[in-house]
C-alpha cells in the first residue's frame, strides 16, 4: 500500500486529472471547473443589503458542484493527513538552490512554505490580497486551470487558449519579479 | 441525496490527485514557472490531452447519454478575448504568489492549513468585487 502514501508521478496524476473531464460529462452533462463555486459560495452568503446582481440567482441548481468541492476537501484530507507523505517535496535541484536563494530555508519540506502560511499578520494580509487577485481573476476570465486549461483546451476553446496565456503571462511575472524579493 | 455522491467521490478523487501529484504545492508552481522541472508540465500536458482523447471517444462512439438520462454537449464558451486575457493574467498573478489555483485552494483547506483557507475568504472577496465591478470592466 505505499502507492497511498507516495508522490505519484505526473503520468499517473495528469491522466486521472484529465479523466474529471469525461467523468462530469457521464454523471450528469456536467463541465469541470473549479472556480465557480467561488461565485455560488458569494451567492449563499451575499447579504440582502449588498445585493450585487452577479449573485442573485438560483445556487441550489448548483449543488451538485459545491458538492464536489466538498469532496476535493475530503480528499485533500485522506492524501495530505490521513495518508501524508513522510518525504519532502521531489523538487529539482535547481529549485532548490533557487528557493534556498530567496531566502526560503526548507525548500519543499511541506507542500507550502511556513514563511508564506504560518498566519502571522503580514502572511494573513498578503495571502487574502493573493486570494483576491485569483478570486477576482477567475471570475472576470471565466474560469480558472481547471474550467480552461483543462476543460477548454482539451475541448479546443479558442477563450480558453486566451485565458492561459494571459494565466501564464500573469504567473511568470509574479514568480520572477516579485517572489524572489518577497522575504528580502 | 444519492444523486450527488458520484459528484462527491469524483470530487474526493480530484482532491486526492491534486495532493499527491503535488500540485497544490508552492514550491512546485514556482518550479514550473521557472522551468527547473518537467513535473507540473506534464501533469499538464497528460491531462489535456487524455480530456481531449476522451471527448474525441464519447463524440465518435460512445452512447451520448450521462447517467441522470441527459443528452452530453460541449458547452462552448462565450466568445471574446479581452476578459479571458485580462482576467487570465490577474489570476495567473495571484497564482504565481501564492501557488495555488482553486482546485488546490480546496485540497489544502482539507489537510488543515490556515493559509490556505485564507487565501479561500480571500478568493472570496475577489469574486464578489469582480461581481459588483463587472459591468464596469472591458470584456
Amino acid at each position: 500500500m505505499d502507492w497511498l502514501y507516495q508522490p505519484w508521478p505526473w503520468y499517473v496524476a495528469g491522466p486521472l486529472i484529465g479523466l474529471m473531464v469525461p467523468m462530469m460529462l457521464f454523471i450528469g452533462n456536467r463541465s469541470f471547473g473549479i472556480s465557480n463555486n467561488l461565485r455560488h459560495l458569494c451567492a449563499i452568503t451575499q447579504p440582502h443589503k449588498v445585493d450585487v446582481d452577479f449573485f442573485r440567482y438560483n445556487w441550489k441548481e448548483h449543488t451538485w458542484s459545491l458538492v464536489f468541492v466538498i469532496g476535493t476537501a475530503l480528499g485533500g484530507y485522506l492524501a495530505g493527513v490521513v495518508f501524508a507523505n513522510p518525504e519532502p517535496v521531489a523538487l529539482s535541484q535547481a529549485a532548490q538552490d533557487m528557493l534556498l536563494q530567496w531566502g526560503f530555508t526548507q525548500p519543499g519540506r511541506n507542500l507550502v512554505p511556513e514563511e508564506l502560511f504560518y498566519p502571522s499578520v503580514r502572511n494573513i494580509t498578503y495571502l487574502f490580497a493573493c486570494g483576491v487577485l485569483v478570486g477576482f481573476g477567475t471570475r472576470y476570465a471565466g474560469g480558472c486551470t481547471s474550467g480552461h486549461a483543462i476543460t477548454g483546451l482539451s475541448t479546443m476553446q479558442l477563450p480558453s487558449l486566451y485565458a492561459v496565456l494571459g494565466i501564464f503571462g500573469g504567473g511568470l511575472t509574479a514568480s520572477w519579479l516579485l517572489v524572489p524579493r518577497m522575504l528580502m | 441525496m444519492l444523486r450527488y455522491i458520484p459528484y462527491l467521490l469524483v470530487g474526493m478523487l480530484f482532491g486526492f490527485v491534486l495532493i499527491k501529484a503535488e500540485a497544490a504545492s508552492w514550491y512546485r508552481i514556482q518550479e514550473m514557472f521557472h522551468f527547473q522541472s518537467f513535473h507540473m508540465f506534464g501533469i499538464l500536458f497528460s491531462a489535456i490531452f487524455t480530456g481531449f482523447l476522451s471527448i474525441q471517444t464519447i463524440k465518435r462512439f460512445a452512447r451520448k447519454r450521462s447517467l441522470d438520462g441527459q443528452d452530453i454537449e460541449i458547452p462552448a464558451k462565450d466568445p471574446g478575448v479581452k476578459s479571458y486575457i485580462f482576467g487570465g493574467l490577474i489570476f495567473g498573478f495571484g497564482w504565481g504568489m501564492i501557488g495555488l489555483c482553486p482546485g488546490p485552494i480546496f485540497a489544502l483547506v482539507g489537510t488543515g492549513s490556515v493559509g490556505a483557507l485564507v487565501v479561500l475568504v480571500g478568493a472570496l472577496h475577489g469574486t464578489w468585487l469582480y461581481g459588483a465591478l463587472k459591468q464596469h470592466l472591458p470584456h
